[in-house]
């Protein structure tokens, strides 16, 4: 069998159309870049720039976008290269000023429709690769297509999603209003194309074509798109995006690293919430010497620089002291104590509340608590293994309290800083007058009245906590060395990176679109919470 | 204003001393003993050889003992072992010398000797720190300037399409982190793969001769994750400084919009990147680290993985107490040079 290409025996046909739309898309970009900086909104009439600083930008930009390309020795620029460095920037430059005076012969809405139309040519022929990819053989178009096909289970759960949320978009609140920005809704929907793709990937094995762990011989250090050696009648023939340094599937191992991450990274960020709000709230609330004492610790922490912390934290001697698990018996208490306060300062005053709602609460809460901290055989096991519910993985267990305690302390200072704004509010001196007690008003005044705030901050700090546990598998920190994780991943490809791309470049770009699409998501969250 | 900064100094220095108190625990702790007394003398030592080696060499008297020695507060232990040989902390954990002091700590300029190094701890940290020290002017230069650029640009007329364009760009940025940044150029720039070839994937010749070829790309992959939030840092402040009504009034009397943004508003806009400018420095620490060990680039960022690798407890020590001077004079330096910038904050 051959190898795959990218796109396959149809994309011949429809390459040159896309690489033309490509082609004149960062053309019109780097005109409208010039166009834009020199006069952003059409031309003032009262103080008209001077025609000679007008064409200062376009000059510049053009001339060395050109004099890079010619330096580059591409085909097509080759000529301009004119054997001499500085000839063929004056050259260059000379090209530009032309361009920035024909381009001034153009309105600039012209510019800017013809960058969006590009764009939206470019996006439509690639969507073609995406949607032909889902029907035919993956001869036929390619590694896209075929990509495309084994996301088939992604592609319908987002569907489904997307229509869903649009119809119902007035009745949804806060996250029906992100449907309204467009920022927001590519930011969700790179979101949940992951939280999909490790769901459906991770979870329930729908889209990875191999096993992440399983070496096969003769798939050693393959470009994308090699055939399977030695394929039986039930395998995928192919390794989509080529073999790594142990023979294993990149494609499979992306897709089945995504769970890792879209576990640890949201469920790290939530126990660093509760242990920031649970004490940054009576910080803020009742300041003097507890908040003197809770502050000093928190800018003690993060003091420390976050790699050597790492170092510290995780290195194999310092697990095998149990510190860690003794870290996470302190940082996981705190979920209990806000659900229990939470729930204690609401309610207590309700029939039956006291004796019956509240203590079997808690006793599961505690339960849970102990089932997490507590493990057969470890430096702490409480529980008889018949009451352990589960057993987390050491080593995911200590990734997962540094990040907690890692990120803790700069929640703690964003919900101190917005209790001390908040708790001059009329809303709480009436609550205090009422006669409430003071965790009643934090967690049921002020809380839900800075939670706007709280809910960005979470959406940048998950993409944070993704970017930190990239960090810890890119030292090698933690998990497995063949964990399939994107920074372990990362770090094992980079040796044999000027030869072998794949197995760096996708982990790195699939990091880079899940941290992107979650601070889309919170500029778009930003925006629409700000805009009522 | 002096009150001020000697208050900040004195929770400075005790934030040190305890932050130091927890690196030498967490160095000093069991486990991680064994480990050097298996790597300075021999791997097959039992566990009650280990337990000697140790105790001949002062390491199991008390922590807060042993921290007081390395400060320079306490004198250093002269221990008759179970060998028989006295060793003294002060003669290099080595037979005792006549003209030893009786303090050899911090406080007396003696930060002890690297185990991974074979070398006095002062002397690596110094000249890696210099090294770094090149690394980072040169991100500075680099970072500070373009992320204003982009900053007031963007800030200058909120909304506008070149705003949203370097708003998304910035927005990328920040969702690229060193490592993913780092490999793609070096995947793009330096791999036989693509071919392009125009620049090296080791700095490490930049040790000593620095040119475009092989420091450019280390250089851009730490500023650029940077460049992100402060040119969005940088925007709000504009941003806002825009919408101010002496800014109306000055275009109302007609003057050019380049000289609006350039006079009157650039000043006021700049005061709060300050802030977050010397606040970003103790990030640019993570990144160093992280570069350094991706471009094999020979710095302080290096030798903090491999101390922290090998548990070299002094340079290890020696190490988290400069990143946490760093850190803690970057807040005190922003903070004063908030008061001296913005005239409406005056600290009693």
């Amino acid at each position: 069998m051959q190898n795959l290409t990218w796109t396959g025996t149809l994309g011949a046909y429809i390459n040159p159309f896309f690489l033309t739309a490509l082609c004149a898309f960062l053309i019109f970009v780097v005109a409208a870049a010039a166009r834009g900086f020199s006069r952003a909104d059409g031309p003032n009439p009262i103080n008209p720039t001077p025609p000679s600083i007008a064409l200062f930008g376009p000059t510049l930009i053009i001339g060395l976008v050109l004099w890079l390309l010619s330096l580059s020795g591409l085909s097509p620029f080759e000529i301009l290269g004119l054997g001499n460095m500085w000839l063929s920037l004056a050259v260059c430059l000379l090209i530009g000023v032309t361009a920035g005076f024909g381009l001034f012969q153009i309105s600039s809405e012209l510019v800017f429709k013809l960058v969006w139309g590009t764009f939206y040519a470019a996006l439509g022929l690639f969507l073609i690769y995406l949607v032909v990819g889902l029907f035919v053989l993956p001869e036929t178009m390619g590694i896209v297509g075929a990509i495309s096909k084994r996301l088939t289970p992604t592609w319908i759960a987002l569907l489904v999603t997307f229509s869903v949320s649009i119809y119902f978009k007035r009745s949804l609140g806060l996250y029906g209003k992100l449907f309204d920005s467009p920022v927001g809704m590519i930011g969700l929907g790179l979101v949940l194309f992951w939280v999909f793709t490790a769901l459906l990937g991770a979870g329930f094995d729908l889209i990875a074509t191999h096993d992440p762990l399983g070496q096969v011989s003769g798939m050693k250090n393959k470009h994308p798109g090699i055939p399977l050696r030695g394929a039986e009648a039930g395998d995928y023939p192919y390794y989509l995006f080529g073999g790594d340094t142990l023979a294993r599937d990149v494609f499979s191992r992306a897709i089945v690293g995504s769970g890792i991450v879209i576990v640890i990274a949201p469920a790290a960020t939530v126990f660093a919430f509760m242990v920031g709000i649970t004490l940054g709230l009576p910080a803020g609330y009742f300041g003097g010497r507890l908040d003197t004492v809770l502050s000093f610790l928190s800018n003690m922490v993060l003091a420390f620089p976050v790699i050597l912390l790492f170092f510290l934290l995780v290195t194999p001697e310092i697990i095998e002291s149990g510190l860690p698990k003794y870290l996470a018996v302190i940082l996981f208490v705190f979920p209990v104590i806000f659900v229990g306060v939470a729930q204690y300062s609401k309610n207590r005053l309700k029939p039956n509340f006291l004796t019956l709602q509240f203590p079997i609460m808690m006793i599961i809460a505690i339960w849970l608590y102990l089932s997490l901290i507590s493990e057969a055989g470890a430096v702490i096991s409480i529980l008889p293994p018949l009451l352990d519910l589960f057993d987390v993985p050491s080593e995911i267990l200590v990734v997962f309290v540094s990040v907690v305690f890692v990120n803790s302390p700069t929640v703690f200072r964003i919900v101190r800083g917005l209790t001390l704004d908040v708790k001059t509010r009329d809303y709480v001196a009436a609550a205090q007058t009422r006669g409430e007690r003071p965790w009643y008003i934090m967690l049921w005044e002020i809380l839900p009245n800075v939670r706007g705030p709280l809910i960005v901050d979470f959406c940048l700090r998950i993409g944070y906590a993704t970017i930190l546990l990239g960090t810890l598998g890119f030292f090698g920190l933690g998990l497995e060395s063949e964990s399939p994780d994107w920074g372990t991943t990362i770090n094992a490809g980079r040796k044999l990176l000027s030869v072998y791309l794949a197995p760096v470049l996708v982990p790195a770009f699939s990091l880079m679109s899940l941290v992107l699409g979650l601070n889309l998501l919170a500029d778009g969250l930003r925006e629409e919470s700000l805009r009522d | 204003m002096g009150m001020f900064i000697l208050r900040r100094t004195g929770v400075m220095l005790l934030t040190a001393i305890c932050l130091t108190f927890i690196v030498f625990i967490m160095t000093n702790l069991y486990p991680n003993l064994e480990k050097l007394a298996k790597n300075e003398g021999n791997f097959r030592m039992s566990d009650a050889e280990v337990a000697s080696f140790l105790g001949n060499r002062g390491y199991t008297q008390g922590k807060l003992q042993n921290y007081g020695e390395w400060l320079g507060v306490l004198p250093g232990y002269v221990i008759e072992g179970i060998d028989g040989k006295t060793r003294g902390r002060c003669s290099n954990h080595g037979a005792i010398v006549e003209d030893a002091g009786r303090y050899c700590g911090v406080l007396q300029g003696d930060w002890g000797f690297s185990s991974r190094f074979k070398e006095p701890v002062l002397k690596i940290v110094a000249t890696r720190l210099a090294l770094t020290g090149k690394l980072m002017f040169w991100v500075l230069v680099v970072m500070v300037p373009g992320a204003l650029l982009i900053g007031v640009m963007a800030g200058m007329r909120e909304g506008s399409r070149l705003d949203r364009s370097l708003s998304t760009g910035a927005i990328v940025t920040t969702a690229t982190p060193e490592y993913v940044s780092g490999v793609i150029f070096i995947a793009i720039f330096t791999s036989s793969a693509v071919g392009l070839k125009w620049f090296k994937g080791s700095a490490t010749s930049a040790m000593e001769n620095a040119t475009l070829e092989n420091f450019l790309l280390p250089v851009l992959t730490i500023a650029i994750y940077g460049m992100g939030y402060i040119a969005r840092m940088t925007r709000a402040s504009m941003a806002e400084v825009m919408t101010a009504q002496y800014i109306r009034t000055a275009r109302l009397k007609g003057v050019s919009f380049a000289n609006i943004v350039l006079k009157h508003a650039l000043r006021n806009a700049l005061i709060a990147p300050f802030t977050v400018i010397m606040l970003q420095i103790p990030w640019l620490l993570n990144g160093v680290v992280i570069v350094e060990v991706l471009f094999n680039f020979k710095g302080f960022g290096w030798v903090l993985v491999q101390a922290a690798s090998n548990n070299d407890i002094d340079l290890l020590l020696a190490v988290s107490v400069v990143g946490v001077v760093v850190v803690l004079l970057t807040q005190l330096i922003s903070d004063i040079g908030y008061v001296f910038l913005n005239p409406r904050i005056r600290i009693s």
